[in-house]
This record gives structure tokens, sequence and C-alpha cells, in this order.
């Protein structure tokens, strides 16, 4: 409390206004990247697991296999994509 | 086993090179053999801000186009032996960075020992922005607590989650929020977004709160990374951020209002 601030008008605050703004833009922003989520946590490990599996049948680089969870029309989709070495190499 | 850090935010001014220069000195001062890297092609600031500049011979495109070997443009700490600092080209466009060049420094940094790297990203989406987010296994995210900068963050958020390698091979880049320009008697007032608004929002964990503090430029006019200044707010924020990064529990500081003498109760504002 100091003495100045009693004869000063009160302003609203406007750090709550820019808190309710972000919201809103950050939903969006968020809806425009098919972000809803990062994908359940067991995700990484669940990556690694399969890779260890395919694996003991053939060898494939660690970038081989993709995970990724997508939302669409309120459903979470997984998407898995194994990319297999060129058959000639075999 | 190296670690690689993308210092980043979207927004440009947030202080993602007073960072940078900040965070890798303080893990060199605890002993860790860093190397920090200015990935602004075109407008590099890295080095006046480590207080390098007159040092530069080679760059980091240099090394890309095979001009010179890393360890020639490498340029040793004033202060710290284990840290080394890689300053961008001032000269050359922006293409002369590629994936596959910046992923053979980084993995020539890890075979040179380095545990940690850091990379200085330009502001922006585009392609500096990405080169330097790619390899990145851990991300600090510089955000201003200002409509403008909480969202650019967002959106580089969204971007480390679907755009770096990690991402691709379905591994998380681990995010750490590091609010910077904070003025807690604003905060108090209801000008500023809150600490807890902006985490709120970006929902990322928060690595360390620096507070809006003047000698955040008196030590980039003398090229001295603020965290060698253990007197300022600024200074001791980022020491207790590096602690926090090296997992020691810091409580977090500078989020309340200072009390004040009776002079400044009175007449302050």
């Amino acid at each position: 409390m100091d003495l100045m601030s009693f004869f000063r008008t009160k302003k609203p605050a406007t750090a709550q206004t820019a808190r309710d703004r972000l919201m809103v833009a950050v939903a969006w922003q968020r809806d425009q990247d098919g972000r809803h989520n990062a994908g359940p946590s067991y995700l990484p490990q669940m990556r690694d697991e399969l890779l260890a599996v395919i694996r003991k049948y053939v060898q494939v680089a660690d970038s081989a296999v993709k995970v990724n969870v997508q939302h669409e029309d309120g459903l979470d989709v997984l998407e898995m994509n194994i990319t297999l070495p060129d058959a000639k190499a075999g | 086993m190296s670690k690689i850090i993308v210092t980043t935010s979207g927004k440009g001014g947030v202080g993602k090179t007073t960072t940078s220069a900040s965070f890798s000195t303080g893990l060199a001062a605890r002993g860790k053999k860093v190397a920090v890297i200015d990935f602004d092609v075109g407008l590099r600031n890295l080095d006046l801000i480590m207080g390098c500049e007159r040092r530069v011979v080679f760059d980091f495109v240099n090394v890309l186009q095979g001009e010179a070997n890393l360890r020639q443009a490498l340029i040793r700490d004033k202060t710290y032996d284990n840290l080394h600092i890689l300053a961008a080209s001032q000269t050359r466009d922006k293409d002369a960075l590629t994936l596959e060049g910046v992923e053979k420094v980084l993995n020539d940094l890890v075979a040179e020992g380095f545990e940690y790297i850091i990379c200085d990203s330009p502001a922006g989406i585009e392609k500096g922005a990405h080169h330097a987010m790619y390899f990145a296994d851990e991300a600090l995210i510089v955000t201003n607590p200002e409509v403008s900068s909480v969202r650019d963050s967002d959106r580089v958020l969204g971007l480390l989650q679907a755009k770096t390698r990690n991402a691709e091979r379905g591994i998380k880049v681990k995010e750490h929020l590091v609010l910077t320009r904070y003025n807690p008697e604003r905060v108090e007032k209801g000008e500023m977004l809150s600490v807890k608004d902006v985490q709120d929002i970006l929902a990322i964990p928060l690595l360390g709160i620096i507070p809006e503090s003047p000698t955040v430029l008196t030590s980039s006019n003398s090229g001295t990374p603020v965290i060698a200044d253990a007197k300022s707010e600024a200074g001791q924020a980022y020491a207790d951020l590096v602690a926090r990064f090296l997992g020691e529990d810091k409580p977090h500081r500078f989020m309340q209002v200072e009390k004040k003498g009776l002079f400044n109760k009175l007449f302050g504002n």
C-alpha cells in the first residue's frame, strides 16, 4: 500500500484479459496443428519394444518404426509406420 | 553420454541468446564440457554476448563447407577452458545450413566428448529454427509473460512435438519453461501474466524464472554472460536454473515482490 495509489484511479487488471485471450488463441492453434495430445506416456516404450520384436526377424534402423497419435473426429487414432529394408539386399 | 539442448522461443528478443550464454557458462562453471552453437546465420550475436567476437576466425558455415575443421572453429571461452563457442556466419546466406551438415557437426562434437551441446536458435519458425531444434533431446522454451511471446512459445512446442528427429522416432523432446523478464510488482498489480498463468497455458515444467533486471543489459554491454554477476538477481536466477537442470532441488525465487523500505512504501509506485 502506498499513499500515492490512494489518489490514483484504479485500472482494471489486464493480466486476466491476457490469460483469457491466450487460452482461446492457443486452443485454436493446437486444433490447427492436430495436437490435442502428444499421445499416451507408454508410447516411447511401446515403440522400443516393437523395434526389438521386428529386429528378431529383420535388421532395421532406429528410425524405421514411427508411432503417432492423431485426433480425428473425436477419436484418438494410433498410427504406426514400419519401413522394411529393400528386399533385394536379402 | 551427450545431451543436445535447443534454446528456442519463436518470438525474437525474449532472451534466447542471453539464456544460451548464461546456461552454457553455468554448466561449464560446474565442470561440464560444453559447446554452444549460434544457429542464427547472417545475424550472429552469441559471440558478442559471450565476449569473444574478436576471436572469431572460422564459423559454423566454414566447418559445414569444409573450409575449416571443427577444432579450428571452436572458440575457447575466456573464463572456462571446458566451454567452447561455435559462431554463426555473418556473411553467408541461410541456405548454407543443411540438416546433414548440422548432424555431422553435432556427431563430431559428441565424438570430441562434449557433454552438453547448446543450440541457440534464431527467432521465427523457418529453416534456421528448424535446424537448431531438429536434433534436440531437450528444449529450453524462453518465454516473456506477454501474449505474443506465450502464443509463439506454444507454436514452437507444437513443432518440437512433431518436427524433430526424436518426435519422428516417437520419443518426446523434454521441454523446460524459462520465464524471462518477469516483474513481480506488475504481476501483483494485475498488469502482467503470472508464472501460474503461463504454466497453465503452456503446460510444461518450469525450469526457471529470470526477473527483469538492468544487469542483463549492462552484462551484454561488456560481453559477460549475466550469470557471471553473482550479485545480480538475474545472475542468481540463472545459477539456480542450471542447478535445477542438473537435478538439484532449488525452490523458485524472484516470484514475490520484495519488501520495500518505509520511503518506498510512502512514495514509491
